[in-house]
């Protein structure tokens, strides 16, 4: 039976595909734009409708879909090498733009090109801006090499949002800027912030009533997409929340594919997003070990909330500008380790693994190090495997469950010290 | 007399090796039967087991106070007549399924005769195939009888104008069967009392050892399983161990200075880093790919025609490497074909396709931290001597001198690391 949170997220989400199905009909106008650094608030503000497409394409990896639409994406000419949810985006929207719940998603009125870290979002949205000839507007986030947010780089931010980013929403939606609007929504954004951070720190807990990954991705589902600074998202996390505070109560442990996880073996860090088309599949292998994600960096990739940063209606475009800027895609790699590092020991975890994607050159870089670092610094041990976002290509089940378990066993064995004879 | 055994089942042989229970050596044993994994776990085990007694026997002969020059004349002996029985017991349990498989294939009236004889050639070269000083091709029965079965089958179409396709099938029906057959090779007890009746006045001291090594009870109190087909040994969860953490218990208890293990199997190569008690701290190792494994040695030694063996030493009497960068196994074959067409020498290109192999797990190497002193090879491909000359020169190149180990068991380092977790965890129940 599901919980009262999932039955309203899914609720949530029917409710948007609907009106983006409708939207020819009804004349509501869609943004496309990216999950790292998304501008909901302030769209929602124009009342236009966010499209994700990084969202739409993990959908396609969880639906079997994505295969024939890499396929599809292939054939025009786009290499094994390039980004998956990019080839299955193109893929889908060749194949009649059919989204995650079997409707038909409306064309762009305008893309939204939030630049956070990924080089690629910039070449996927020029290849939308070929198919769909609409206005494209692009938002230059900072990258934040020095591991801090300068005055200058929070106006540099501002200043293209109030120069270029809301005059195009304002064209393009015919509405005027309301920031009375926007600062209501950003109070509510930062109500559920409040929630979601209490959750996924509640994995603190031994044993954790969350699985920070597995179980995760569906938490920040309302908060990474088209609902945060919607009461909507604000009744969603509370209601979660309080799913979670029962748990804890009740000393339980995480739901996995199989139930309810009893008996939490190991607690692991997980860098890198999951695989989809074998999500269920990578979730077991971890539940068949006892092995419980305690906290991820997945999770911040459309922000990161858990070192304070909240949306603030006092300052609405100084705060998108942070959250931009803040998202982890956006951080250092030092700030990857420090944040790696920071979970493994604020969370007692018994070490950390990186799940590194073969189709995504922006952020398998500099992984190894990353495990390196993190290694030398808490002297924990950290894993290494490989799979894709969603080419199941490249998914090797017997490959990925055999390193696992070794991993598994690795901790086991230094925590009985050795097996020395 | 306790002992354990660890057990690993790779994806082209299958390993045992028995510890006594202050963890030596008594026994190792390899099959190359896979087509049954519970077949293929009875058969290393019988083997390590025969072996186990062996080691017994030179206990107790030192034990009567034989010396050691004459303790090694009398078991090579004493060993050389058992693995001569061992090998007819094997014949026989294949003449029986030939027999039946004729029947069963409707062949006995036209191939009846001819495998009768070719039977009894086998039979008579048997002898020399285990006289004092001969040398043998393989380890494994099968490779042995099939090499004479195929080679008498070709005389027999040719004399008898029979045709040679059915005569070798019937021979690939009939060895799966007996080398899944634990029982075929017979047991300590019976040979080595029959080959101590057919030694020319064996000494007494040996008889009366080997009476003693025979009756010594063997009971297992532990065993670990590991190896690439782990999940399905007959071992319940709690006795199966990676394979990962085994090559590096394993090497560490061969050479226990061991910081770096590198194994490179018949289809994944992994790169594991140690610390001073042999526990893993990192390890990488291949993805969704098999290139450059053991696998692909083999797959290039049959578009050569050679035997596995056999590309190695060939390889390392090449003088001028050719430089071969993909280890893609598909590939591999065009890129044989294409270099040969140039006029390039084979050992050239064998020199350069184990580069190609050593290379890439220089990579893996290189991501799971590095190579540290000192540093052990392990693994079928360390017997090859092409790969370990490759190897040498590219840590060589990379780090500097770094000690290499390469232990002539090397490909025991599994069961090694197996078995040692057996006894950790007999060594917890007992206390």
């Amino acid at each position: 039976m599901k919980d009262t949170s999932q039955l309203r997220q899914k609720k949530m989400l029917a409710d948007h595909f609907g009106r983006l199905a409708r939207a020819e009909e009804t004349g509501e106008k869609s943004v496309y734009t990216f999950v790292p650094g998304n501008l909901t608030e302030l769209i929602l503000s124009f009342d236009l409708l966010p499209v994700l497409p990084e969202i739409n394409a993990l959908q396609s990896g969880m639906r079997g879909k994505s295969r024939e639409y890499i396929a599809v994406a292939e054939r025009l000419g786009h290499s094994e090498d390039v980004c998956t949810y990019v080839k299955s985006d193109i893929g889908m929207m060749k194949s009649g733009n059919v989204g995650p719940t079997g409707e038909r998603l409306p064309a762009p009125s305008l893309l939204l090109l939030s630049y956070t870290g990924c080089f690629t979002f910039l070449k996927w949205f020029e290849l939308l801006k070929e198919e769909y000839h609409c206005p494209i507007v692009m938002l230059h986030v900072p990258y934040q090499g020095d591991g801090k947010i300068t005055e200058s780089m929070r106006s540099y931010v501002v200043e293209q949002l109030r120069r270029k980013v809301i005059p195009l929403m304002e064209e393009v939606s015919g509405r005027a800027y309301d920031e009375d609007r926007l600062k209501e929504a950003l109070a509510l954004s930062a109500k559920a912030e409040d929630d979601l951070v209490w959750v996924l720190e509640s994995a603190k807990n031994r044993p954790s009533p969350i699985d920070a990954y597995f179980g995760a991705v569906y938490y920040i589902g309302p908060m990474f997409s088209a609902f945060r600074g919607t009461q909507g998202a604000v009744d969603y996390y509370q209601s979660l929340r309080s799913e979670i505070e029962q748990r804890v109560v009740e000393r339980r442990g995480p739901l996995t594919p199989d139930g309810e996880l009893e008996n939490e073996r190991y607690r692991v860090v997980v860098e890198g997003p999951p695989n989809w088309t074998s999500f269920r599949e990578f979730w077991k292998m971890f539940a068949d070990e006892g092995a419980v994600v305690v906290a991820s960096t997945y999770t911040k990739v459309g922000g990161v909330y858990d070192t304070g940063f909240r949306h603030d209606p006092e300052h609405p475009l100084e705060s998108l500008a942070d959250y931009c800027m803040g998202c982890y895609t956006n951080l250092s790699l030092p700030q990857r380790v420090s944040m790696l590092a920071r979970y493994v020991t604020d969370y007692r975890a018994d070490g950390f693994l990186i799940n590194s994607i073969k189709s995504c050159n922006s952020f398998s870089a500099g992984q190894l190090h990353i495990l390196r670092e993190v290694e030398n610094r808490v002297g924990r041990p950290g894993g290494f495997i490989e799979s894709d976002l969603v080419d199941p290509r490249y998914f090797s089940a017997s490959n990925i469950k055999n390193r696992l378990e070794s991993y598994f066993q690795m901790i086991e064995q230094k925590r009985s010290g050795g097996a020395s004879a | 007399m306790r002992y354990v055994v660890g057990i690993d089942l790779g994806s082209t042989t299958t390993k045992a090796l028995v510890l006594d229970e202050k963890a030596n050596v008594l026994g190792r044993g390899i099959t190359n039967s896979r087509s049954n994994y519970d077949a293929a776990c009875q058969i290393a085990l019988g083997e390590a087991l025969i072996n186990a007694r062996f080691s017994v026997l030179d206990s107790e002969l030192q034990r009567d106070g034989v010396r050691e020059a004459e303790r090694t004349a009398w078991t090579r002996t004493l060993e050389r007549i058992f693995r001569l029985r061992q090998f007819r017991a094997q014949l026989e349990a294949l003449e029986e399924e030939l027999k039946r498989v004729l029947v069963r294939f409707d062949l006995k009236a036209v191939y009846a005769d001819a495998v009768n004889r070719i039977l009894r050639r086998m039979n008579e070269e048997a002898a020399a195939l285990f006289a004092e000083g001969a040398s043998r091709k393989s380890d494994f029965f099968r490779d042995l009888a099939g090499s004479s079965y195929l080679r008498h089958a070709e005389e027999e179409s040719r004399g008898e104008g029979l045709a040679f396709g059915p005569l070798a099938g019937l021979y690939d029906k009939a060895i799966l069967e007996v080398e899944n057959l634990p029982t075929a090779a017979g047991d300590f007890e019976n040979h080595a009392l029959g080959a101590l009746a057919e030694m020319d006045g064996p000494p007494s001291k040996l008889a009366s050892s080997v009476e003693r090594a025979a009756g010594i009870e063997l009971k297992q109190v532990g065993s670990v399983g590991t190896g690439y087909g782990r999940a399905r040994l007959p071992f319940p969860e709690g006795q199966i161990r990676s394979e990962i953490l085994c090559h590096g218990l394993g090497a560490h208890a061969m050479f226990p200075n061991t910081r770096t293990v590198l194994d490179i199997g018949g289809q994944d190569t992994k790169a594991i880093q140690v610390d001073d008690s042999g526990i893993v701290t990192s390890f990488q190792m291949n993805d969704r790919c098999a290139a450059g494994c053991g696998r692909y040695l083999g797959y290039i030694a049959d578009e050569m025609n050679l035997g596995l063996h056999e590309i190695g030493p060939l390889a390392a009497s090449s003088e001028r490497p050719v430089r071969i960068n993909s280890t893609c196994t598909v590939f591999a074959g065009a890129e044989l074909r294409e270099r040969l067409s140039l006029g390039e020498k084979r050992e050239d290109i064998l020199a350069g396709l184990h580069r190609a192999i050593i290379l890439r797990a220089m990579s893996l190497l290189a991501r799971s931290g590095g190579v540290a002193d000192e540093f052990t090879f392990t693994g079928g491909v360390a017997k090859n001597p092409a790969a370990v000359g490759a190897l040498q020169k590219l840590v060589f190149e990379n780090y500097g001198k770094v000690g290499i180990n390469i232990s002539p068991d090397s490909i025991y380092t599994g069961a090694l690391g197996a078995a040692l977790f057996a006894l950790k965890e007999t060594s917890r129940f007992d206390a």
